[in-house]
């Protein structure tokens, strides 16, 4: 713990700032959401000619910079959600499935099996073809499509532990699934999970993305980073630079976390057997 | 029965009950999710004998297992049924599509393996050093790009900026085969970007796993050339892996197709799919969820049979 390396302090320092940015954004944004404010398009501070708003504006004349802030609050938002319902189900699941075995775990891992062996994307498109798409509907179907590879993880992880004499020796004295899953195995089988946490975490933030920029994700009148690029990219054949900004702000996000992760993960696997920490 | 017919013949026929398991997924658990296409179609105002009348016409009455079985024979005598929309055949439309997407995903896929592996090879021969640091940075940052940010920072560099290329990449039956090169040259280098990065990482990884065999130690030690170790002796042996990733990115790739072909405005499956989710065409989306479906499982089916062939301890039984 004493040394971060570089990259790692940068990730660090860029996924807290754009966390702070997700939690002050209604503090921070000098203008609403939704609120016109000029021209259609007008140029960013980069330009030969910067016009009043730092980013510009989109593709309505709403401030881009403010739209950006509140993007990432969505876009963070969302994406913790996600990750909170796939790592919540998914691991109780599959220690749940490691501690009982038997049919229960045959059951559940072929339905993980299935799930798995299609992709998500496809599998979100036809699902989200037919329900309504709401907050909670995008937040469900992302965290439990992902959940399937939490599952694996936690499954694996857990079979290890299971065997283990202080598992035995909860048995031994009584206790039931509920105390073994959540007392025994989740607190040492906690350190690989963390360091899966960021990887799921972009995953999801890539997922909501890419599903908004299809326009089958966030709806107007809110918008995060994926809708943001949808509705500006019939400027850049023009040369507007505004369906950039959200993309390249994708792009950093998923890198600073990627740094993190990147950085968890070697030191999780560094260490023998990888959770002796 | 040879050993190696079996397990082939057994993964090939878990691929299939795989595959029906999908159909069915995809048709009867659409059908168990809340929301109504009747009245999706015809939006809240619709009237109860309106609704009633549709839902009769498309045949919604049935039991769901009937009209799966139903779609299921049609489906697979090649008839995909008619898209509510506009009530032409789903089965001419994606026989055009299908062939654009697969266009687009073979040269992508032609450019990216050889590239992904020549550079694999090459981060394992400098590895830690400066050659290998440069390509694991670079494919760090491009696995955290998804496809349509790739697509639209190489779209705005390439035509708006160094006018390369025309951003929309629309072919049609008329073009040469050059045109058609030259059209889908922007969407074929995004995908070859964003699958390159893990097929590179995950050849170097495989190979760097053979190298810490004891008989490449001896070929360091007769003075081998440290190219030569990794091509002659460390990449035979790590040919099994690197097919299996090949094949799983390729897999990937017709996935990754559905973004791009949106981004470039490219007649393809992955185009038809979207557009008709938006709409929320339900047979259209069914039958593109099962052959997409159809692609990828045929894909990973294969890398698993390529692996079983690969591993020389199978094909000599003791």
């Amino acid at each position: 713990m004493s040394r971060i390396p570089v990259s790692a302090m940068i990730g660090l320092i860029l996924t807290a700032a754009f966390f702070l940015t997700a939690i002050f954004a209604n503090v921070i944004a000098p203008y609403g959401l939704n609120q016109t404010v000029g021209d259609v398009w007008e140029t960013p501070f980069w330009s030969a000619e910067p016009s009043q708003y730092l980013l510009g504006t989109d593709n309505i004349g709403r401030d881009l910079l403010s739209r950006m802030i509140y993007g990432c609050q969505i876009t963070i938002f969302l994406a913790t959600a996600a990750t909170i319902v796939s790592f919540a189900t998914g691991s109780i699941l599959g220690f749940t499935a490691a501690v009982l075995g038997g049919w229960v775990d045959q059951v559940m891992s072929r339905i993980v099996d299935l799930f798995m062996s299609l992709p998500s994307l496809i599998l979100a498109l036809v699902i989200l073809s037919v329900m309504q798409v709401t907050l909670p509907v995008l937040v469900i179907v992302i965290g439990l499509l992902d959940s399937t590879r939490v599952y694996r993880l936690s499954r694996a992880v857990a079979v290890d532990i299971v065997v283990m004499d202080y598992v035995e020796a909860a048995r031994l004295r009584g206790e039931g699934t509920r105390w073994i899953v959540l007392r025994e195995i989740l607190p040492n089988a906690l350190s690989p999970l963390v360091a899966e946490l960021g990887l799921r975490f972009i995953f999801a933030v890539l997922f909501i993305s890419t599903l908004s920029f299809l326009g089958l994700g966030v709806q107007p009148p809110l918008a995060d980073w994926g809708g943001m690029v949808k509705e500006n990219k019939e400027g850049l054949v023009y040369g507007i630079s505004a369906a950039l900004v959200p993309a390249i702000a994708i792009a950093a996000l998923a890198i600073s976390v990627n740094l993190v992760a990147d950085w968890i993960l070697n030191r999780t696997t560094s260490l023998k057997g990888g959770r002796g920490a | 029965m040879h050993p190696i017919l079996k397990l082939v013949a057994q993964r090939v026929s878990l691929g299939l009950v795989l595959l029906l398991a999908a159909s069915a997924l995809i048709f009867i658990g659409v059908e168990l999710l809340p929301g109504d296409v009747a009245q999706s179609i015809l939006g809240q105002s619709a009237t109860e004998t309106s609704l009633r009348n549709l839902r009769e016409e498309l045949g919604l009455n049935e039991p769901a297992l009937t009209r799966y079985f139903n779609w299921l024979f049609a489906a697979l005598q090649g008839d995909l049924g008619t898209a509510l929309t506009n009530g032409q055949s789903i089965s001419k439309a994606v026989g055009e599509r299908l062939g654009n997407t697969l266009f687009l995903a073979f040269w992508a896929a032609i450019i990216s393996v050889p590239l992904a592996i020549i550079l694999g090879l090459i981060a394992v021969r400098y590895r830690n050093r400066w050659p290998d640091k440069l390509i694991s940075g670079i494919t760090l940052s491009t696995i955290s790009l998804p496809e349509f940010v790739a697509g639209y920072l190489l779209m705005y560099l390439l035509t708006v900026q160094f006018r390369v290329f025309s951003p929309i990449s629309t072919i049609y039956a008329g073009m040469s085969l050059g045109e058609k090169l030259s059209a889908i040259a922007l969407p074929v280098m995004v995908l070859v970007l964003v699958v390159l990065a893990h097929m590179m990482r995950m050849t170097r990884a495989a190979i760097l796993n053979v190298m810490q065999s004891a008989y490449i130690e001896t070929a360091e030690l007769k003075g081998l050339r440290p190219f030569v170790i990794i091509a002659r002796h460390a990449f035979p042996n790590a040919v099994a892996p690197v097919v299996n990733v090949v094949m799983l990115n390729l897999a990937y790739l017709v996935v990754g197709v559905v973004v791009v072909e949106v981004v470039f405005v490219y007649p393809g499956m992955g185009q038809y799919l979207v557009d008709h989710v938006t709409k929320r065409d339900l047979p259209v989306v069914q039958a593109c969820g099962l052959i997409f479906a159809a692609v990828y499982i045929g894909l990973n089916i294969m890398a698993d049979v390529i692996s079983i062939l690969a591993n020389p301890r199978l094909r000599h039984p003791k």
